[in-house]
């Protein structure tokens, strides 16, 4: 127990409430969470980690106001009656609330009570070889690289890579050096049945006109390895003007007279810290007490956030239909390639393939474009005190794509939308080893995988809670290509993300639960007839 | 008038259809008294489109050499295209269907040709009669009478032959009352709450004017529904500056002093064409697809649709506390107590009364609070989102509500016996119809009309079992609590069902429900053989018994 609590006659103001409603009670702050219990003994538990911001308000005749701001979206609003506790408690929580190195991060304190062996097979229960495999990689065309083995190349990059067979290891190093901090383009999904590639890489060090010849070769070697194809994509996600400034950098993009047979491309999704913004007026715009119709749509679009969803949904889109209809290969990047290329990919091979639909598939596809190819979570998610600048909601915002297109293809996803928001959770809490650090070089320097635990078997333990009953297999196979439609009347604010913990905002009764209950006691009731069946045949 | 004379081109050759989400189909196209009518000449689906003229909103034409192009916008919201070849039978059928879509009788709309194909069961027109109503009420209070005051409508044209009225306050006094509201919309009865005995009353503006006019009978009529200290809201759904400009031209409120025990709440409900406009932006909106983000959101606001709609949904809240959570009875009115007023009547009634979420219960509330109530539909609906007319008299009113029943709907998606389809139907059927239910303005004109002996009822059509079983909500768990919706913003939707209906394809949608519906279905079907396999185990089991003891 933290040495300022308890604290006695707090009070948690309702925050949309306008009559004020409150509950009155005792916060405490242990050594992983805040945890406020009210006259009914009803309990409310915090994480440190999930605390964004603190703030303590100007004093009122009842006490001190103490807002507390969390990833999850969670806003609690207390009163502390004494000054001076209030104080002490908000020290406390700005202190706890941003630990300053990995190892006072909760993962590595937190302990199930689970045997060793399981938490070993624990961490192996994602494998990306396998994935690879699935895809049919190695094949003719495409192998496994040991050029990063140990990090040598690129240090944000995992250390097993698939790439053409033709590129030869000096064209790997050459390009390696002629992209931004070394991410060479690399095999991120492939096509099997359209023999078509996904690959990502970060911009390239043109400058004005520096040219690289590896780094021409190695986009060759892409191109070549699709055998239908005579052109590919290249698809620069940032808006053409960020890209251009970026040559004075001398950083930049492909020039099409370098590079033999590709059709370049820019797709205009905002950097990180336009994102940032962006959800932070989202925020105060639905955080607002008595909003009107009318200021909560003018905020939602001066917030530009369905704007910058529907950016990177179109995207996805482009590069999922580039490989599906035409048979082509595209290589996306942006800047450093792990924010903005992760969404496209991600998202584009959740378009092309099914099983990224699946439970067991989306956690595969969260491992392999966002862990290994080193989405800096770290820093995106503020686990650590930090650089402000270097959070923003990337991930969220992919989870967000992900549930338009389970909005608007309702049979077509496994899971349901407790995954995602399940997910979202865990991104931030720190309590498993997974999302901890930028890269996968850092997270074995940190031996999370021998001191930590992994999330996905937590997960999937769980999953009955995260299946949709609607969930139609054979949809998913005879529809090979998901394509949504992205008129923008289809994005819709995700009111169960950001007010997860508003419950006055959301319908009464859930139609999807009873579905899934009812599609549980089917399961049960089939059980029991069988059963009732034979006995009676025995009678 | 013979229909002959409008239609100089019966029909037409190699006409091409064009429609959301169906390809182009070339057929025939015929015009009718009363239909458009567009078959091709496939044998396996002859019939490709049935369009009623009244449903037609508005049409345009445009020509590319002699080919004619005729552009449909139709009340339901949907656009068609007709590509005509030939340039005169082009602007003859253009000129007809604009005749025949805007035939100014009544006499000569569809419902009074129409001749159904199924047999009726239930009569509609008898289905919901005052009396039976009252019945209902009189098993639970014997406060109130029925009132024939107005059998002949001359004292509130307005208002049905029947009215629920105070039992204390005889005809007289209602005729005195009457002469003291506008139109002489007296206060009536609108709900009586069973749990606490509280009451709705529904009236227009009281004729206060500028000099404070005032009738004692009046407020002895409002005052009988109070009890002994208990005080009552009146909820005026103007601005208190609205109401009090009311005064100059006659109108007014009621004053504090002359009802010192009522409490007077302005909440203020927008009306009339302002209404129309919002639905005309609306529409404008959604059948853009092209808009991007920030143009879609911000005309989405500049419709300020959803702001009506909050605007009403809280004024109904607003009744609903009054009656069920202050326990005090609650008189509404506007001005005519014609539109705002029946909003907030019927959508209060909503929240409190479970049986107005039944499909049955809320027929009779749209019969009670609509059409009996007197609100004009054939003025409101005369135009829909497509009008071009901009007459103050049409405004989509009863749209409205139909929208926050949606919206109350979905946020208590277990607590209403009907579905979405049986509200998109309701609409529908509001603007143009085979049936004779929304016509005229009022009672009165409808008597006149004799429409329950010239037309069928829409209630004769809805309340045949197997159309009956469409609009069945399969979640539907009979709730006896108040509901009461949440109008933050964020809880607020567009209506899909509605306003993109014909913008975006809802395949997936529609597969999706299917698929509940079976889960749905199949437990039900589980669940009785189960039982029933249980009962059949612990009969022989019983059997058994006997046999042994035997």
């Amino acid at each position: 127990m933290h040495r300022s609590t308890p604290v006695e006659q707090v009070k948690l103001i309702d925050r949309f409430s306008t009559s004020n409603k409150s509950l009155m009670g005792t916060l405490y702050l242990t050594a992983t969470h805040l945890l406020f219990i009210d006259s009914s003994q009803k309990e409310t538990w915090i994480l440190h980690h999930h605390i964004a911001a603190v703030e303590k308000l100007a004093l009122t005749t009842s006490g001190c106001p103490l807002v507390i701001q969390c990833k999850n979206f969670r806003v609690v609003h207390f009163i502390v009656p004494r000054e001076r506790d209030c104080h002490d408690i908000y020290n406390s929580l700005l202190q706890l609330s941003k630990p300053a190195s990995y190892d006072e991060l909760y993962a590595f304190s937190y302990n199930p009570k689970q045997n060793e062996s399981k938490r070993l097979q624990g961490w192996q229960l994602i494998d990306l070889a396998e994935e690879y495999k699935r895809m049919g990689v190695p094949n003719s065309n495409w192998q496994l690289s040991d050029a990063n083995r140990d990090y040598e190349i690129c240090d944000s990059y995992p250390r097993e890579l698939y790439v053409p067979r033709t590129a030869s290891k000096p064209v790997i190093v050459g390009s390696s050096k002629f992209r931004s901090k070394g991410r060479f383009p690399v095999l991120s999904y492939y096509h099997r049945d359209k023999e078509a590639a996904i690959c990502r890489c970060s911009q390239p060090l043109s400058g004005f006109s520096a040219r690289c010849l590896e780094d021409e070769n190695m986009l060759h070697a892409i191109s070549i390895a699709n055998p239908a194809h005579h052109y590919m994509y290249v698809m620069d996600t940032r808006p053409k003007l960020n890209a251009m400034a970026n040559r004075a950098a001398g950083k930049g993009y492909e020039n099409e007279d370098n590079y033999a047979n590709i059709r370049f491309q820019f797709v205009g999704i905002e950097n990180i810290h336009v994102m940032r913004s962006s959800l932070q007026k989202l925020l105060e715009v639905s955080g607002t007490k008595a909003l009107s119709v009318n200021s909560f749509l003018s905020g939602l679009e001066n917030s530009g956030w369905l704007r910058h969803i529907k950016a990177v949904l179109d995207a996805a889109i482009f590069l999922a239909k580039a490989v599906a209809v035409e048979n082509a290969t595209v290589l996306v990047h942006c800047s450093d390639g792990w924010d903005r290329t992760s969404q496209v990919c991600s998202l584009g091979s959740l378009l092309l393939d099914a099983h990224y639909r699946t439970i067991r598939g989306f956690m595969v596809l969260i491992e392999k474009d966002w862990i290994s190819f080193g989405h800096k979570f770290s820093d995106r998610c503020g686990q650590l005190d930090g650089d402000p600048k270097e959070i923003s909601p990337v991930f969220t915002q992919f989870l967000e794509g992900v549930w338009h297109l389970t909005e608007q293809f309702p049979q077509a996803f496994e899971y349901n939308e407790a995954f995602l928001l399940q997910i979202h959770e865990h991104v931030h809490s720190c309590q498993f080893g997974n999302f901890l650090g930028n890269c996968q070089k850092e997270r074995e320097e940190l031996k999370l995988k021998e001191k930590t635990y992994s999330f996905w078997p937590f997960l999937l333990d769980e999953q009955k809670k995260y299946l949709n009953p609607l969930y139609n297999q054979d949809f998913s196979q005879k529809l090979v290509l998901l394509e949504p439609n992205t008129a923008s009347f289809n994005f819709k604010f995700w009111r169960n993300m950001y007010h997860q913990f508003d419950r006055t905002m959301h319908p009464r009764q859930s139609v999807f639960n009873l579905i899934m209950t009812m599609s549980e006691q089917n399961k049960q009731l089939e059980k029991d007839f069988k059963e009732l069946e034979a006995v009676s045949i025995v009678k | 008038m013979e229909f002959a004379e409008l239609i100089k081109t019966p029909r037409a050759d190699n006409v091409v259809l064009h429609r959301p989400f169906y390809p182009a189909v070339e057929g025939t196209l015929c015009l009718t008294g009363h239909h458009l009518i567009l078959s091709s000449r496939r044998q396996d689906n002859a019939e490709e489109l049935w369009l009623l003229h009244s449903n037609i909103d508005s049409i345009e034409k445009r020509f590319v050499g002699s080919l004619g192009t005729i552009i449909i916008k139709c009340k339901d919201l949907r656009i068609i295209q007709l590509d005509i070849p030939g340039m005169e039978e082009c602007l003859n059928i253009a000129s007809s269907i604009e005749a025949l879509s805007t035939l100014d009788s009544v006499t000569l709309m569809y419902p009074f040709f129409y001749r159904p194909m199924f047999e009726v069961v239930e009569d509609g027109w008898h289905s919901f009669l005052p009396e039976r109503e009252f019945e209902l009420l009189s098993s639970v209070t014997n406060e109130w009478r029925l009132s024939y005051v107005n059998k002949e409508f001359s004292v509130c044209p307005s208002y049905p032959p029947a009215v629920t009225v105070p039992k204390s306050i005889d005809d007289e006094a209602l005729r005195r009352v009457a002469t003291f509201r506008h139109g002489g919309r007296f206060p009536v009865l609108s709900y009586y709450h069973k749990k606490n005995g509280m009451v709705m009353m529904r009236s227009s503006q009281p004729l206060t004017g500028t000099n404070g006019r005032r009738c004692k009978e009046d407020s002895a009529l409002i005052n009988a529904t109070l009890r002994a200290g208990k005080r009552g809201y009146i909820i005026d759904t103007r601005s208190l500056n609205v109401a009090q400009q009311a005064r100059a031209k006659g109108g007014g409120f009621e004053q504090e002093v002359q009802y010192p025990q009522w409490r007077r709440i302005h909440k203020s409900v927008e009306r009339y064409n302002i209404l129309q406009e919002s639905l005309i932006k609306l529409v404008e909106a959604c059948n853009d697809q092209s808009h991007n983000m920030d143009r879609w959101l911000s005309k989405l606001e500049a419709s300020n649709w959803l702001t009506h709609i909050k605007e009403i949904l809280t004024a109904a809240c607003l009744a609903a506390q009054c009656i069920d959570r202050e326990g005090a009875s609650v008189l509404v009115h506007g001005t005519e107590g014609t539109d705002s007023t029946l909003q907030i009547t019927s959508l209060a009634q909503i929240i409190l009364d479970p049986r107005c979420r039944t499909i049955r219960g809320f027929e009779a509330l749209v019969e009670r609070e609509w059409l009996q109530a007197g609100h004009p539909f054939q003025q409101r609906c005369a135009q829909s989102a497509y009008s071009n007319s901009k007459q103050k008299w049409e405004s989509p009113v009863f749209f409205l509500f139909l929208d926050c029943v949606w919206q109350t709907l979905r946020q208590f998606p277990c607590s209403f016996e009907f579905n979405e389809h049986f509200l998109i139907v309701l609409f529908e059927n509001a603007y143009a119809s085979q049936f004779g239910t929304f016509l005229g303005n009022n009672e009165s004109e409808r008597c006149k009309l004799k429409l329950p002996q010239k037309t069928m009822s829409l209630w004769s059509w809805v309340n045949q079992p197997y159309e009956l079983s469409k609009f069945k909500n399969p979640l539907f768990e009979a709730n006896s609590l108040v509901i009461w919706p949440s109008v933050a913003p964020q809880s607020l939707q567009l209506w899909e069902g509605v306003f993109l209906r014909w913008n975006r394809s809802s395949k997936f949608l529609d597969e999706a429900c299917e698929e509940m519906n079976n889960i749905i279905e199949y437990n039900k079907e589980l669940q009785a053989k189960v039982n029933a396999l249980r009962r059949q185990l612990a009969e022989l089991e019983t059997d058994d018994g006997m046999q042994e003891s035997s």
